[in-house]
């Protein structure tokens, strides 16, 4: 959730925690108490349902460990708060006039935690332990572009792509790794997974299994010392809990469900203590549709369904209005955001005109039937998504409304990956992406990527979506790229292949004593190391 | 006796073997692989990073040779490593949690004998009462309640209303630097709700057991002869009657024990204790096979010996048993 490398966590199981944010953040709702003096000390003590796995990032895939990583390594480059790439350990960077050759310029001086010099060599061991065979690494393709990699001084550090590939750059905000504690080992036994070095604003002290993760600030920071000197990561893995421990005292920060945000925060006392942010995540939720079946073919069967969908009424129910409508795969306010592509509005009336065209007609119960056979179908989600699970309701309330009648089908996270999503035996799932920072969609819309396990699993084949994919991944000029993102947005909205439902917000809560937080388009974490707590309020020794 | 034991303790290397190859079947044959957990509906993931991590965890292999694989591992006391991302050894991620539930499984199982013995007894001595159907009343309501509702509650009450007790975890924070005595108050004051709540839950059970069995006994002869001998009756109940209602709650204690490593998931995920609940319901959430392996060998190991263990107490008690006499 920190920085960049949250994008890369790509299917958010349940709810969505404070994921990397944009936009329309609110200003707190709190802010009686004056701003204090910036002092050094106290601690931060945030709650996480789930235990940090692998504190080797290139190991992990939870968002647990990325949030610990990202205090503990930096990356090459990194979003600032309007999310542009800048420079982290990279000073800055020059692209070749053809875009295929990146040279970064690394910041000198930087340590490692543990006294070591920062040099090119750990970015290129970074990089080849990544696309070694045998790490077992979920993040080596954007990798994989690279034709050449090289170090040919101690501050600089060259790759060559064999082709023009926009999404290398923030592919560089990968944190880099030791090189010096971690050549020539099994990266898989390390004991940096459990005891990390970076290059970070905050050094690891301890883990205890189960309980928390305690984080140390770095006095020797390249950006300075961070105010806060301990941040602690404790797991309480069921969420009331977390909102009493919270109320409590016990925590200092946690993610509200939109219940808590709405009816348990709004008193007095609850508001002179923590101050509550509301923006966008990013992550969008769908309903998707197998286009191999043949019920979903017809174009106008898909339309006809997300007309007789009320999206609002999703976010009142399920959301309580913690959320708004999704239109396409990208985050509203984002550069590559079309704002102007026109959605199907909540009209049954048009729902069932358009099913009417399709050869439905209605049965005698009130159902719709062609050719004899009643159109009915299943929706599946996971698990453990409260919010899934209501907005399937919905849907099942309002399609019953045209004629079509839903049956909903819960299902355990693994069993619904191996047996219906990679089977490709469903008619039609509720389910969420990650939206990345770079809108490169080679992997979830081109028609190349429809084969087993693959995750363009509804079997959408657009030629004109494919030209414009690999368009827009193989040019840096932001124009260009937009023009591509925008055609391929209107593409979507026309054809439907799954109805885009809502973005859900972030719901962050922060105790009132930390000051200096900023909300901006990248949320609130992205400055963590400038809060901090005056010093007549601190309370952690 | 030796041949006798020594029989019995060969039994068990079969017995082992089969519960094992069951449930190494049965974990296998649930749909999914841990693979999924990590790696699916990441865009960035292609098929081929796919198969390399499978190859990596071995599950490219056919599950017969797995299953001789893992068994020759096991026969050199070697676990394995976690399918985890964290990739350590499962010895150590159930050493670190064994303590825990172990230690609080015990003070739980203590003081349910604790409480429900005499209760049961008092149940049954004023049999009928209006003290009988209250406590009959009690322990149902502990029986029937939901444990996490009434854990929810009580947290909140004693934790956020009153702010007596902590409301999570075992430890708070800093407690590394308090005194030994202060360290351990403080984890005692973690440990009294969900130590409490467990308690209440499952007094239900024992404490009527003991009601039934007190009952039984009085109505026989020799109690009668007791009284009739003119002995006070908490004698008569104490030391005569006790005594035999006694025995079969003992066999119910025979059988807690194999649970004592065993761990709640509700418990545990309510007052966020990292015990062996939690560690099993994630393990098999994420089809890591070696953990979910490693957790039920230890526990069917610990059955059988604890199995062996009461049988090895019958047989001293009653001769018939170790000469294979009836």
């Amino acid at each position: 959730m920190r920085r960049w490398f949250r994008a890369l966590l790509v299917l958010s199981l349940a709810a969505p925690f404070l994921a990397a944010c944009d936009g329309s953040a609110k200003p707190p709702s709190h802010l009686s108490r004056g701003p204090g003096k910036p002092a050094y000390g106290d601690s931060l003590v945030e709650g996480t349902i789930g235990e940090p796995s692998n504190l080797v990032p290139i190991l992990a895939s939870d968002s647990a460990s990325f949030d610990v990583a990202a205090l503990v390594y930096n990356g090459l480059l990194k979003y600032d708060k309007n999310l542009n790439l800048v420079g982290d350990l990279a000073q800055s960077w020059d692209i070749s006039p053809d875009g295929l050759v990146i040279t970064f310029h690394l910041r000198r001086g930087v340590k490692w935690h543990d006294g070591g010099d920062f040099t090119s060599r750990d970015v290129l061991f970074t990089y080849h332990v990544t696309i070694d065979p045998k790490t077992p690494t979920a993040y080596a393709e954007d990798f994989k572009q690279v034709q050449k990699a090289e170090a040919p001084d101690l501050f600089t550090f060259r790759v060559t792509y064999g082709r023009p590939f926009a999404p290398a750059l923030a592919s560089w905000g990968m944190p880099i790794l030791p090189a010096h504690l971690l050549e020539g080992k099994d990266i898989t036994k390390s004991p940096l997974s459990r005891n990390p070095v970076g290059t970070g604003p905050y050094r690891f002290k301890e883990w205890v299994a189960g309980q928390k993760v305690i984080l140390e600030s770095f006095h020797s920071y390249f950006e300075g010392r961070p105010f806060i000197d301990r941040y602690v990561y404790r797991i309480i893995p069921d969420p009331s809990t977390m909102y009493m421990e919270l109320k409590a005292g016990g925590l200092d920060m946690m993610s509200l469900t939109p219940v808590q945000f709405r009816r348990q925060t709004e008193t007095p006392e609850f508001t002179s203590r923590f101050n509550k942010y509301r923006y966008p995540s990013s992550t969008y939720v769908y309903l998707g549709y197998n286009l191999r079946n043949p019920l979903f073919i017809d174009k106008r069967v898909r339309q006809a369904i997300t007309s007789a969908i009320s999206k609002d009424e999703i976010i009142q129910g399920a959301l309580l209005g913690m959320g708004q409508a999704a239109h396409g795969p990208y985050k509203p306010g984002t550069w590559q955001y079309n704002s102007t592509v026109k959605d199907l509005v909540f009209n049954p009336e048009k729902a069932r005109t358009l099913l009417a065209e399709a050869g439905w007609k209605r049965g005698s119960d009130g159902m719709l039937v062609k050719d004899g056979r009643p159109f009915r179908f299943t929706v599946l989600t996971n698990q453990g998504n409260e919010q899934r699970l209501k907005t399937a309701q919905i849907i099942q309330q309002r399609l019953k409304k045209i004629g079509i009648h839903v049956k909903i089908r819960v299902l355990e996270w693994s069993s619904f990956i191996t047996h219906f999503i990679d089977k490709r035996n469903f008619e039609a799932v509720i389910l969420a992406w990650t939206i990345t920072q770079d809108p490169d969609i080679y992997d979830v819309w081109h028609s190349t990527k429809t084969g087993p396990k693959e995750l363009n699993f509804i079997n959408f084949k657009n030629a004109e979506v494919d030209r414009l994919i690999e368009e827009g991944r193989r040019t840096f000029d932001r124009e260009k790229r937009k023009k591509c993102y925008y055609r391929i947005q209107e593409i979507l909205a026309e054809e439907q292949p799954y109805t885009f439902l809502y973005v859900p917000d972030a719901l962050p809560v922060v105790s009132a004593r930390f000051r200096g937080i900023e909300p901006a388009p990248a949320g609130i974490s992205y400055n963590f190391i400038r809060w901090y707590v005056p010093k007549e309020e601190q309370v952690h020794p | 006796m030796i041949a006798y034991l020594a029989k019995r303790i060969l039994m068990l290397i079969p017995l082992l073997i089969g519960i094992t190859l069951i449930t190494f079947a049965v974990i296998h044959l649930a749909p999914g692989e841990p693979v999924d957990m990590q790696i699916s509906m990441s865009p960035k993931v292609s098929a081929e990073a796919r198969q390399r991590i499978r190859e990596f965890y071995g599950l490219d292999k056919p599950l017969h040779v797995q299953y001789v694989q893992w068994l020759g591992r096991m026969a050199r006391l070697d676990f394995g490593r976690s399918f985890a991302p964290d990739n350590r050894p499962v010895t150590d991620k159930i050493a670190e949690r064994i303590p825990i539930t172990l230690s609080l499984n015990i003070v739980a199982l203590i003081l349910e004998f604790g409480l429900a013995i005499p209760i049961g007894i008092l149940a049954a001595v004023r049999r009928d009462t209006l003290l009988d159907k209250g406590i009959t009343v009690f322990v149902f309501v502990g029986f029937a309640v939901p444990t996490f509702w009434l854990a929810l509650l009580l947290m909140y009450f004693f934790g956020v209303k009153l702010g007596w007790l902590p409301i999570s975890g075992i430890h708070s924070l800093g407690s590394d630097r308090l005194g030994p005595a202060a360290w351990f108050l403080d984890m005692v004051k973690h440990l009294v709700l969900p130590i409490g709540v467990m308690t209440f839950g499952s007094l239900a059970g024992l404490s009527r057991y003991m009601r039934s069995s007190m009952l039984e006994v009085i109505r026989q002869d020799y109690i009668t002869t007791a009284r009739a001998k003119g002995l006070p009756e908490r004698t008569v109940i104490l030391r005569h009657a006790l005594r035999n209602a006694l025995l079969p709650v003992i066999t119910f204690l025979g059988f807690s024990l194999p649970g004592l490593i065993g761990g709640s998931v509700i418990f545990e995920t309510i007052f966020a204790i990292p015990g062996m609940g939690l560690l099993f319901y994630q393990g098999v959430m994420m089809r890591d096979y070696p953990l979910i392996m490693g957790i039920l060998v230890i526990g069917a190991f610990l059955t059988l010996i604890g199995n062996l263990l009461a049988d090895i107490c019958y047989s001293i008690a009653d001769p018939r048993i170790r000469h294979g006499r009836t």
